[in-house]
């Protein structure tokens, strides 16, 4: 399985901060500008999301994202043009819904399957893929089109994932996994569960670094979460609330930005601050 | 049948990770209960099918149709169920299931309101806690629907998001599973979703076609030769196709069909699409003014399965559309795009106004008024009787009382060559 080195190297000194945005959201230049101000405010990855009609598996506040997006005409050869005009360099990750990656080929003009999709993410410099409707049984012919073009495919973690499952997950990740700090769909909550640390306990034997998302609000969380043995955070619906209050505010596109960046950076600086508290023995798993 | 779940390359389980292992667990009861009955599920579900139910259905001649068309036609009276649509078969197996599995909460989504329903009486028929989940717009073309879930104890919420249509409401039920999967079952209302739903509700709803395989031997004195049933997600027509399927005429020899001492006949099967007011598509807008996924969509992945889709080509899902709430969806249960695709059954498309002239005429001929999505087969019926002969069973999935306001409107709004004279009640309805 060949490993992404953007993305190796991203994990290499220490914990990384992984914020999400929509693409598109709430437009294509106004999200630009979001997703820059996050490389500004500490990113090591930013996840692109890719806008699908049916995201199934995210919470209202991702949803809204998705729709402002798609309204605003992102479509997948809008997001690959997106990412080439994009001025940051830390590595991007695309957070999409599998029928995209499936058709990308046929919008082309040719067979359906992910080899197409890949290759044009490979091209404009992706570094890896999250599917969240692909579970480890269906995803033999995206994990193969990865491998040709050195994408990693990151797994997402349930707290229901246990035994067997696991394991056919781990003989397919590459990169990092997304361990999902509780159940239900994505969204901000307050609390960070011990269902976290009992799935990092779950995974210490797996030599994959291993960053911890949903519900993660405050530099506090990240920095407890950090402390506890992940070796990344994930933001999503917390910065997304700050593009939708923009939105729906109608503020300067810049006042937005710098919220996010400042955003960003409490959620960074919790990342360090979480990896200095660490003791040895947690450090240990 | 299948029990990889999959149907050539259809199907499968695209679901989000914390869904697998609920699925893995459905699975296993599906084999161990319905496939197996252990603990004697399947009799005690026979049990309150008739009971309960109203089980067996009638296969009742239809003298006049069968005059009009110079063909015996049969119906198969699904309408007579409990609850007056065939869903209940489907509702009772799993929140029977559920009960067996030992869960605690039934969730499901609606579109037209009649799995809401079914879903509903199973749920207090058998004591369970239930949330339907329920598209704002077919909240309002559904009314009486919504109260009667309410009147069955269980609470309904309305899904805003897109158009407010059932496969907002799958998508928002799903979230809803995701979050709760540990203690609640998702009744899924058609053959469609993940593995194992669509070969556990084809199973449930397989009753149909079992009563009448067995009802045609006694009125007919064999196989039918057409049947004909309508499709939006597909579970009336899975039910109604499953004991035919193997009825294709092939030779055979005894090795592969031990069980059948008699040379198999063959059974036309025709699933009937919504083709709404057009088969053409607005990719533009992303809408498609039908639901005919059969018909005209791609292959896709959608709501847990590999299907034919209503989709853009980026693979963005389209707004479908029909006269009928039950047939709106953009998708279609895997295992009919199977049989679609290896031509076992011929997808055909009949548009809203054929429909709505299908929904007066089996009222004036027969007394029995269908549910919308029902009259799309008597509509493709009466256009293409011609190409039919000898014996057809129709399947009347359901009773139109609660379509008698979208259907009213419907005709008020065009010119329905056969529609009665309502102007004088104009103002009171």
């Amino acid at each position: 399985m060949a490993e992404n080195e953007a993305i190796a190297a991203a994990f290499a000194d220490g914990p990384a901060f992984i914020p999400y945005l929509a693409v598109g959201d709430p437009d294509y230049e106004a999200s630009k500008a979001y997703v820059e101000a996050l490389a500004r405010g500490g990113a090591d990855i930013i996840e692109l999301g890719l806008p699908f009609s049916e995201p199934i598996a995210e919470g209202s506040t991702i949803q809204n994202a998705i729709v402002r997006a798609l309204e605003g005409g992102m479509t997948p050869s809008r997001f690959f043009e997106f990412v080439t005009e994009l001025d940051v360099d830390v590595p991007l990750v695309c957070m999409t819904y599998y029928n995209l990656i499936y058709q990308y080929g046929r919008s082309r003009g040719g067979a359906p399957g992910p080899d197409a999709f890949v290759e044009r993410a490979a091209e404009v410099g992706i570094s890896g893929l999250v599917v969240p409707d692909l579970p480890a049984e269906e995803a033999d012919p995206l994990r193969e089109a990865c491998d040709d073009h050195g994408l990693d495919l990151v797994f997402i973690v349930a707290p229901t994932t246990e035994g067997e499952r696991l394991e056919r997950m781990m003989e397919r990740v590459s990169g990092y996994v997304y361990v999902q700090a509780r159940l239900g769909t994505t969204g901000a909550k307050t609390d960070v569960s011990d269902q976290t640390t009992r799935s990092l306990q779950r995974l210490s034997e797996w030599d994959v670094p291993k960053a911890v998302g949903f519900g993660i609000s405050s530099g506090d969380q990240a920095a407890r979460i950090v402390a506890n043995g992940a070796d990344g955070i994930i933001v999503g619906s917390a910065l997304v609330d700050i593009v939708a209050e923009g939105a729906s505010s109608e503020r300067p596109v810049e006042e937005t930005a710098a919220e996010l960046e400042a955003k960003a950076r409490e959620l960074a600086e919790g990342t360090r601050e979480g990896a200095a508290r660490r003791s040895p023995d947690v450090d240990a798993i | 049948m299948s029990t990889d779940g999959k149907f050539g390359d259809y199907g499968g389980q695209y679901v989000p990770e914390a869904l697998m292992p609920a699925i893995g667990e459905l699975d296993d009861a599906y084999q161990r209960y319905v496939l197996n009955n252990e603990d004697g599920f399947m009799d005690e579900f026979r049990e309150r099918l008739a009971d309960f139910g109203g089980r067996p259905t009638p296969l009742q001649r239809a003298d006049r149709l069968s005059e009009r068309y110079d063909l015996d036609v049969y119906l198969k009276r699904e309408d007579l169920l409990h609850g007056g649509a065939h869903k209940l078969n489907n509702a009772l197996g799993q929140v029977l299931l559920a009960k067996y599995m030992g869960k605690e909460r039934i969730i499901a989504e609606t579109g037209a309101g009649q799995h809401g329903t079914a879903t509903a009486m199973a749920a207090a028929h058998l004591d369970m806690p239930c949330t339907i989940y329920m598209g704002e717009r077919d909240i309002n073309r559904q009314r009486p629907n919504v109260f009667r879930m309410k009147l069955n104890g269980s609470d309904v919420k309305p899904v805003t998001a897109g158009r407010g249509t059932l496969k907002e409401a799958i998508s928002e039920t799903m979230r809803d599973w995701a979050a709760t999967v540990e203690s609640t079952h998702y009744v899924i209302g058609s053959v469609v979703g993940p593995h194992p739903f669509p070969a556990m509700v084809r199973d449930f709803q397989a009753v149909i076609s079992e009563e009448a395989r067995r009802q045609a031997q006694e009125k007919i004195g064999g196989l039918p030769d057409s049947v004909i049933a309508c499709a939006g997600g597909g579970s009336n027509t899975m039910g109604t196709f499953a004991n035919f399927v193997d009825d294709d005429g092939a030779e055979r020899s005894s090795a592969d069909d031990p069980s059948g001492d008699e040379p198999r006949g063959r059974v036309d099967l025709y699933a009937v699409e919504a083709g709404g007011s057009s088969l053409a598509v607005d990719e533009e807008a992303g809408v498609a003014p039908n639901s005919a996924s059969l018909s005209t969509g791609e292959e896709g992945v959608l709501h847990g399965a590999r299907t034919k889709l209503l989709q853009d080509s980026f693979g963005q899902i389209m707004e479908s559309h029909s006269i009928s709430s039950g047939l709106d969806y953009a998708g279609v249960g895997p295992e009919l795009a199977h049989l679609v695709d290896t031509d076992r059954v011929t997808p055909v498309a009949v548009d809203d106004d054929v429909a709505l002239e299908g929904f007066h005429r089996l009222s004036q001929t027969e007394g029995i008024i269908p549910a919308l999505e029902t009259a799309h087969a008597f509509g493709y019926l009466e256009e293409h009787h011609a190409e039919l002969s000898g014996s057809v069973i129709v399947n009347v999935s359901g009773r139109g009382d609660k379509d008698l306001q979208s259907a009213i409107e419907e005709t008020d709004a065009r010119d329905v060559p056969n529609a009665p004279d309502m102007s004088m009640f104009a103002e009171g309805i």
